[in-house]
């Protein structure tokens, strides 16, 4: 095989001396903490100086919501009545108690915000099945629905565990128990569902979604017109 | 169909900055002259600009770089509650200070602990957010000093190591992160020095939501094909990654620089040709893959009717697509989605696009310099074919070179066959994993490829804390980084010395469809060979079974 190539002329590499390896490590170190300071303390320094700037400030501190929550940030929430539920729910969460056996079922109730991440259970694993079963029943209970008709988003957790987002489909059949429960009719609370969704960017990009914190942010506000965001006394004004 | 168009308009940006950013590229390597701001960075440094260095004196400049990198981001976690915005997150631990060190200076990012509540904010921006530059930049200043090599005739100087990653930095990443940064706060990302916000839930209950400055690291996370999160969910969690037009700058920001350097080498051999056929290799593997894990996703039902487990509302499953096959064919390793609730073929998909050595279109640099030396070993193949001296870009290619090219080849599949095979010998690593039988060894499967590959996407379900894996995988990243280095910097200064000889008859012409085809089928052929059996096991078990 060799023979098909040409021999090689020159010599290789040469070697490197002690003195050149210390300069080169010197330069090394000198480098380093010059690039240190200009690309971690002053570059930082001034993206979050631009933050500052109005329009992107509240963005750059979390999208906090006047009502509470963030408009980012998916937690589902609880009823102090689970007979009486007023309130649109987020994803399953790998961060809520995910357990088998969690009631009301693994991953639905309240996630742990101060973490994130996925169930990492492969797509075909049985835990995973046992989990949608689990979650199929109840949400299928709570919303007195035909089990086959709960959609793909609710019964499986998010990458986040803090998706914020529901497909439209699972939005839709949760609006008669929302309306039920809080007295608004069905037609406003289909409302409130619209104002909180948005399509696809440009109509191309992304999917099709319904911003959870906000749509029950709207439910708080349409409930307690006096006094519009305060979440705590929400739940004495719930029932009409 | 809106998914189709949504990959049309990532191309059209991507083939708009192409020439632009790729000629930038190009004069910032070239250039005879300095800024003020890097003749100042040189004057502190006490480096010539204008000298340049051997081969030999190149790769020590880039080894005690990198070296010096490793022990500063190892006593920064290990002292960090002496630095402000530690909050109560404490020392990191030995084991996780190692890896996560090695992880970020080699720019594979793979994180063995949870980010949030690991490390605080003078850490993320003074230690990883400062490797996610120069990681970058050393991989772009090697891929050059290989493309001088083609360049120059007769000499043994391939420039200087420290003008390249400084040019690197101040020249094409710091400004183009730092308009993205602002960019991404403008579509929701946060950049907050806070350790986190109180919030009052509908029903009246409170939650603490981490907080982090993130928008400063999103952005050169993704540019230079880096990949660790400031968040453990990734470019998954909200925060990084809010909306789809955040997704849409991330995921092109992870491809533009990769993809940009085959013009910039075009232009420095001074024949597009050269670059687009190259390009060609990339771009024709990318859409492949494409096809086969969205495909994949997109039929696996699973138990809730559609494969949605790990992937978020907002993406769905052809932006999760998107995303997953461009980061793993970019060193980069984010992720938008979870990896290893994939189907088995769509992970199996992200798992092979690191099996065909990151270049498609790779990391920033070392794609370029992956698919050069791909292309060296396909020019050698066809010349073993017709019985005559193998020629690149006016380059006779002797013994030592393909012996360097080999070698480059060689490391990553060595690491990643070796380390799978130690780890699945120990009966501990039956408990690591989250799920069993084939998806279990595609777990560990996926873990060494990531290593070895520099990517640092993972199937995340293993547990990676043991004592095992954090040096194991710590060496596959090391290893899998320098080994293919220092063999590309001695064949770039071998080719450098080398006459330039013109084409003569027989001559295999370079540069053309056929060349690209060429190439593509070396780059198939050899993960085939090297992989299949182990393939066999995991990903193409779990499916077919």
């Amino acid at each position: 095989m060799t023979t098909l190539l040409e021999p090689d002329t020159e010599s290789g590499t040469s070697a490197v001396t002690g003195a050149q390896l210390r300069r080169q490590a010197g330069a090394a170190i000198r480098v380093l903490l010059v690039l240190t300071v200009l690309l971690g303390v002053v570059y930082p320094a001034a993206i979050w100086g631009l933050s500052r700037l109005p329009g992107l400030h509240g963005n750059a501190e979390g999208s906090v919501m006047p009502s509470g929550g963030s408009s980012l940030i998916g937690i589902d929430p609880v009823p102090a009545d689970p007979a009486a539920d007023p309130w649109f729910h987020t994803r399953p969460s790998a961060s809520a108690p995910d357990d088998p056996g969690s009631v009301p079922a693994p991953g639905l109730g309240p996630a742990d915000a101060t973490t994130s991440g996925g169930s990492n259970l492969g797509g075909d694993a049985e835990d995973l099945g046992a989990a949608v079963a689990e979650r199929r029943a109840a949400i299928a209970a709570r919303e007195g629905i035909d089990p086959a008709a709960v959609p793909p988003d609710a019964l499986t957790a998010s990458a986040s565990g803090l998706d914020p987002h529901i497909g439209l489909e699972y939005a839709a059949l949760q609006v008669p128990r929302v309306a039920r429960v809080s007295g608004l009719g069905e037609d406003r609370v289909r409302a409130l569902v619209a104002d909180a969704t948005d399509g696809r960017v440009l109509g191309v990009l992304g999917e099709p979604r319904v911003t959870v914190p906000e749509l029950n942010a709207a439910l708080v506000s349409a409930l307690t017109p006096t006094a519009p965001g305060v979440g705590e006394e929400c739940g004495c004004t719930m029932r009409r | 169909m809106a998914g189709v168009l949504q990959v049309l308009v990532l191309l059209v940006l991507l083939a708009a900055v192409w020439r632009p950013l790729g000629d930038w590229m190009a004069r910032v390597h070239t250039d005879e002259r300095d800024w003020r701001l890097e003749l100042g960075i040189y004057r502190l440094v006490g480096v010539d600009p204008r000298s340049e260095q051997r081969a030999s004196t190149y790769a020590v400049a880039i080894l005690a770089f990198s070296f010096a990198g490793i022990v500063l981001l190892y006593l920064l976690q290990r002292l960090q509650t002496l630095l402000p915005w530690s909050f109560d997150r404490g020392t990191v631990e030995p084991g996780i200070a190692f890896n996560t060190a090695i992880s970020f200076v080699t720019n594979t990012n793979w994180q063995s602990y949870v980010p949030e509540t690991t490390l605080g904010h003078a850490v993320q921006m003074a230690g990883l957010t400062v490797q996610n530059f120069v990681s970058a930049a050393v991989g772009m200043a090697v891929a050059v000093a290989l493309v001088r090599g083609f360049v120059r005739s007769r000499t043994d100087r391939l420039g200087n190591a420290w003008v390249d990653i400084v040019r690197g930095c101040t020249r094409v990443l710091l400004p183009i992160a730092g308009v993205a940064a602002v960019a991404l706060v403008a579509t929701g990302v946060v950049m907050s020095l806070r350790a986190g916000v109180d919030v009052v839930g509908p029903d009246g209950r409170p939650s603490t939501i981490a907080l982090a400055p993130t928008a400063s690291q999103e952005s050169i996370k993704e540019l230079g094909t880096n990949g660790g999160g400031i968040f453990n969910a990734n470019s998954a969690h909200p925060f990084e990654n809010p909306n789809p037009v955040s997704n849409l700058l991330e995921t092109f920001l992870l491809l533009v620089i990769p993809v940009s350097l085959t013009r910039t080498f075009g232009r420095m051999v001074g024949s597009m040709r050269q670059g687009v056929s190259l390009l060609a290799v990339m771009a024709g593997l990318w859409g492949a893959m494409l096809a086969v894990i969205w495909t994949a996703e997109a039929r696996t039902a699973s138990f809730a009717g559609a494969n949605l487990e790990g992937k978020e509302t907002r993406f769905g499953i052809p932006a999760s697509a998107l995303w997953a096959n461009a980061t793993t064919g970019t060193s980069t390793g984010a992720v938008n989605s979870m990896h290893d609730s994939f189907s088995a073929f769509g992970g199996g998909g992200a798992l092979v696009n690191m099996l065909f050595s990151e270049m498609t279109p790779g990391g920033v640099g070392t794609g370029l310099y992956s698919i050069l030396v791909v292309a060296i070993v396909a020019v050698f193949l066809a010349g073993l074919m017709v019985g005559r001296t193998p020629e690149y870009l006016g380059k006779r290619l002797g013994r030592r070179e393909v012996t360097c090219a080999v070698v480059v080849v060689l490391t990553m599949p060595a690491l990643v066959l070796g380390g799978t095979g130690l780890a699945i010998a120990l009966p501990s690593t039956r408990d690591a994993m989250t799920n069993s039988g084939p998806h279990g060894l595609s777990e560990v499967l996926y873990a060494y490829a990531s290593a070895a590959n520099n990517n640092g996407s993972a199937f995340a379900g293993l547990t990676v804390t043991s004592g095992f894996f954090q040096t194991t995988l710590g060496i596959a990243m090391l290893l899998g980084r320098f080994l293919p280095i220092v063999a590309v910097l001695a064949l770039a200064g071998l080719l450098a010395r080398r006459p330039r000889v013109e084409p003569r008859p027989g001559t295999l012409s370079t540069g053309t469809p056929l060349f690209s085809v060429l190439v593509a089928g070396t780059v198939v052929l050899v993960a085939t060979i090297t992989f299949l059996p182990a393939l066999a096991l995991s990903p193409l078990a779990e499916g077919l079974t």
